[in-house]
C-alpha cells in the first residue's frame, strides 16, 4: 500500500517560502512524474515527503497515518538519489543488503532478497565490486536495487537518469517503467525532462515555482493543456504560442498549435514565411520559420525528410481543430 | 610540459633547489654514517678510530635501550590514540553548523602554531606545577592532594602536553576529509534506517579512514623524535627517556658521539619504514 496525501503542506527556508501550499493525493500504485524547471521546487517536494526536510506547515499523510513528524526511516519509504549515494567502502552486495541489515533481518532472508534483486536488475555478476569499478548505468541499477530489497511502502526517485548518457537513459526509463508494471508499488519521480514525464508516467505533476500547474495524464497535459506554461512545457519540440492580431481571429490573447499540427506546403496556405535551420532527425524534420508575422519563428514537424531548404519561401496551414485558446490571463479557453 | 626541449629546461631550473636539498640532507647523514662506525669522544680523546659495528650492538644491548623504546611507543600510540580520537570528535562538532564558527575553528587551531618548547613551558609552570599550577589549585579546592604531574604521571603528562599540541593537526585534515562527505549519503544511509551511531561507523568512519591514516602516519614520523616537551619537563628522568633523548644524551651528555650516531642510524631506518607506508597511502590517495 502506498497512497500518500500532501494537504496544504508549505516549506520556507528562513524568508523564502519554495512551496506555496500544496495539496496532492498520489494513489496506490500509481507512477507520478514532478516535471517543472530548475529551481522549481520539485527535489524539496520530494524531500518532504521522504521525511529529509521538515515541513513549515501542512500534513503529510501515507496510507491515511499523519507521516508529518514521523522520521525518515519509519516512513517506509526508499529514495534513489540523483547521484546514486552509494557507499563507496562496501561492495555492490553490502550496499543492497545495508538497508536489511539495520533492519536485523536474519542473513539467509538478506541473501535471498539481495540475490533476487540482483537476478531481476542484472547485478549478479557484479555482487563483489566496488560502486568505483561500475558504470554508471549499473550504479544506478545498485541504487535501484538498494530501495527495492526493503519492499518500500513507495519509491521515490530524483532525477536518477540525468547523469546517464542518452542511448543509456531510454534503456533505463523502460527497465524502470518495467520494473513498475512488476511491482505494481507506488513511485514517485522527479525529472525536468518532459520526454520522460510523457512516457513514463501514470500522472503528471507539472510545478512552476512550487505551485501545482495542472495535474492530470500525459495525453490530458498533452490535449488539454490548463495554461500557457503547461502548453509550452509539455510537449517536444515545444508548442508555438502565437499572440496578436492572429490570436483575436480565434477570439483569445494567446492562441496555441503543435509543430506537428501545422501542415506545410511550398505553393498556398494561411502563413506565409521563409525557412530557416532545420533540424533533421531521419523519422521527422524539424522546421523553423522565420519573417511570418506572428513573432516569434514557428516550428513546424514534418514526417521524414523534406526538400525544404534554407531560406525557402514556404506557407504554413494550422489544423483548426488543434488549436489551443489562452486568455490574458494564460489560462485555457474552454 | 612533454616536449623534450620543455623537460630539460624543467630540469635545470629545478637543479639548485634539488642540489640545496641533497647537500642538506646527504651532508648531515653521510656524517652520521661514518660517526656510528667510529669510536668518537669529542672530551676524551676525539676520533679513536673505526670499530665496525660496535656503536650498533652497543647502543641496542645497553640497559637504557629497551625502556627507551618502550616510552617512545607508549608516547608515540598514546598520542595518536588521543589525537584520532578526539581529533574525530572535535572534527564532527565543527563541522556542524553554530554561531561562531569561523572563530571557534581557528581557535582550535591555535596550539598547532605554539613552539612546542613554549607548551610545554606553559604546561609544566602554569598547569601541571605542584604548587602553584592550576591543577594543583583545582585538585585542592575539591579537597584533594594535589599530584606531582612530571614526576608521580610522567608519561601521561608528556602525552598529555604533546596531544595537546597534535590535536589541531589531526582535527584540521579529519575536517576537511569530513566536509568531503558526500551529504546524499547519509540521507540515503538515514532512509535506509540507520540511526546516528550507525550513520557514524558505517559511513563516516570508513569515509575518514584514509584520513586518519595519513593523520597517524605524519605524526608517527614527527612523533617519534619529540624531544623540547621532554627536554623542558622531566629532562628524560621518571621513565620519559625516549628514543631520541637517549641519543641526545649518549652524543651530548656522555660525548660519545659514535654511539648516538648509530642510535640515530637506528631511528632513521624507523622513520623511514613509517614513510613508506605512508608514501604509498598518500600516493594511492592522489591517483584514485
Ligand atoms: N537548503 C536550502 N536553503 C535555501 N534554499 C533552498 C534550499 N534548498 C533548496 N532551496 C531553494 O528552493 C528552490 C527549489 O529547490 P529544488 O532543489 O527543490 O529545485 P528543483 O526543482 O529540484 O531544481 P532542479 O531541477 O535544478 O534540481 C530553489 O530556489 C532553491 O534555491
Ligand atoms: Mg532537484
Amino acid at each position: 500500500m502506498g497512497r500518500i496525501t500532501l494537504d496544504k503542506v508549505t516549506k520556507r527556508f528562513g524568508d523564502v517560502e519554495v512551496i506555496p501550499p500544496l495539496d496532492l493525493t498520489i494513489d496506490d500504485g500509481e507512477f507520478t512524474v514532478f516535471v517543472g524547471p530548475s529551481g522549481c521546487g520539485k527535489s524539496t517536494l520530494l524531500r518532504l515527503i521522504a521525511g529529509l526536510e521538515d515541513v513549515s506547515s501542512g500534513q503529510i499523510r501515507i496510507d491515511r497515518e499523519d507521516a508529518t513528524n514521523v522520521p525518515p526511516a519509519k516512513r517506509g519509504l526508499a529514495m534513489v538519489f540523483q547521484s546514486y549515494a552509494l557507499y563507496p567502502h562496501m561492495s555492490v552486495r553490502k550496499n543492497i543488503a545495508f538497508p536489511l541489515r539495520m533492519a536485523k533481518m536474519d542473513q539467509a532472508e538478506i541473501n535471498k532478497r539481495v540475490e533476487g534483486a540482483a537476478a531481476v536488475l542484472n547485478l549478479t555478476d557484479y555482487l563483489d565490486r566496488r560502486p568505483g569499478q561500475l558504470s554508471g548505468g549499473q550504479r544506478q541499477r545498485v541504487a535501484i536495487g538498494r530501495a527495492i530489497v526493503r519492499e518500500p511502502a513507495a519509491f521515490l526517485f530524483d532525477e536518477p537518469l540525468s547523469n546517464l548518457d542518452a542511448a543509456l537513459r531510454v534503456g533505463m526509463r523502460l527497465e524502470i517503467s518495467e520494473l513498475h508494471k512488476r511491482l505494481e508499488t507506488t513511485m514517485i519521480y522527479v525529472t525536468h525532462d518532459q520526454v520522460e514525464a510523457m512516457t513514463m508516467a501514470d500522472k503528471i505533476v507539472v510545478l512552476r515555482k512550487g505551485n501545482i500547474e495542472q495535474v492530470g495524464s500525459p495525453l490530458e497535459l498533452y490535449q488539454t493543456p490548463r495554461n500557457t506554461f503547461v502548453a509550452g512545457f509539455i510537449g517536444s519540440p515545444k508548442m508555438n504560442l502565437i499572440e496578436g492580431p492572429e490570436a483575436a481571429k480565434y477570439d483569445a490573447h494567446t492562441i496555441g498549435i503543435r509543430p506537428e499540427h501545422i501542415k506545410a506546403s511550398a505553393e498556398a496556405g494561411a502563413w506565409e514565411g521563409r525557412v530557416g535551420v532545420s533540424e533533421h532527425l531521419g523519422s521527422d524534420t524539424f522546421l523553423h520559420i522565420h519573417d511570418t508575422g506572428l513573432g516569434e519563428a514557428i516550428t513546424v514537424r514534418m514526417n521524414g525528410e523534406v526538400d525544404f531548404k534554407y531560406g525557402d519561401r514556404i506557407f504554413l496551414t494550422p489544423r483548426a481543430d488543434v488549436i489551443h485558446r489562452f486568455d490574458d490571463q494564460g489560462l485555457r479557453i474552454a | 610540459m612533454a616536449t623534450q626541449h620543455s623537460r630539460s629546461a624543467a630540469r635545470l631550473m629545478m637543479a639548485p633547489a634539488v642540489i640545496l636539498l641533497l647537500g642538506w640532507m646527504l651532508v648531515p647523514l653521510t656524517m652520521t654514517l661514518i660517526f656510528s662506525f667510529k669510536k668518537y669522544l669529542p672530551l676524551r680523546g676525539g676520533d679513536l678510530g673505526w670499530v665496525g659495528f660496535e656503536n650498533y650492538a652497543r647502543f641496542v644491548s645497553s640497559s637504557a635501550f629497551w625502556p627507551a623504546v618502550s616510552a617512545t611507543l607508549i608516547i608515540v600510540g598514546g598520542v595518536l590514540v588521543i589525537t584520532l580520537v578526539f581529533g574525530v570528535l572535535l572534527a564532527i562538532l565543527l563541522d556542524q553548523p553554530m554561531w561562531g564558527q569561523g572563530i571557534v575553528r581557528i581557535l582550535v587551531i591555535a596550539p598547532f602554531f605554539v613552539m612546542p618548547t613554549v607548551s610545554a613551558l606553559v604546561w609544566k609552570n602554569i598547569f601541571m606545577d605542584p604548587v602553584n599550577g592550576l591543577f594543583a589549585h583545582l585538585w585542592k579546592f575539591f579537597g584533594a592532594e594535589p599530584l606531582e604531574w612530571l614526576s608521580q604521571a610522567s608519561l601521561q603528562s608528556i602525552i598529555l602536553i604533546v596531544s595537546w599540541q597534535w590535536l589541531p593537526f589531526a582535527t584540521l585534515i579529519l575536517l576537511t576529509a569530513i566536509q568531503s562527505l558526500d551529504s546524499e549519503q547519509l540521507e540515503a544511509a538515514e532512509m535506509d534506517g540507520a540511526p546516528v551511531l550507525k550513520r557514524f561507523w558505517f559511513i563516516v568512519l570508513p569515509h575518514l579512514s584514509r584520513a586518519m591514516t595519513v593523520v597517524l602516519l605524519i605524526q608517527t614520523i614527527f612523533l617519534l623524535g619529540i624531544f623540547a616537551e621532554i627536554f623542558v619537563t622531566t629532562q628524560g628522568a621518571f621513565g620519559t627517556r625516549t628514543l631520541t633523548y637517549l641519543i641526545y644524551q649518549r652524543v651530548l651528555e656522555s660525548q660519545n658521539v659514535g654511539l648516538g650516531s648509530a642510535g640515530g642510524v637506528y631511528a632513521i631506518i624507523l622513520a623511514n619504514i613509517v614513510a613508506i607506508f605512508l608514501m604509498r597511502i598518500v600516493g594511492k590517495n592522489l591517483d584514485a
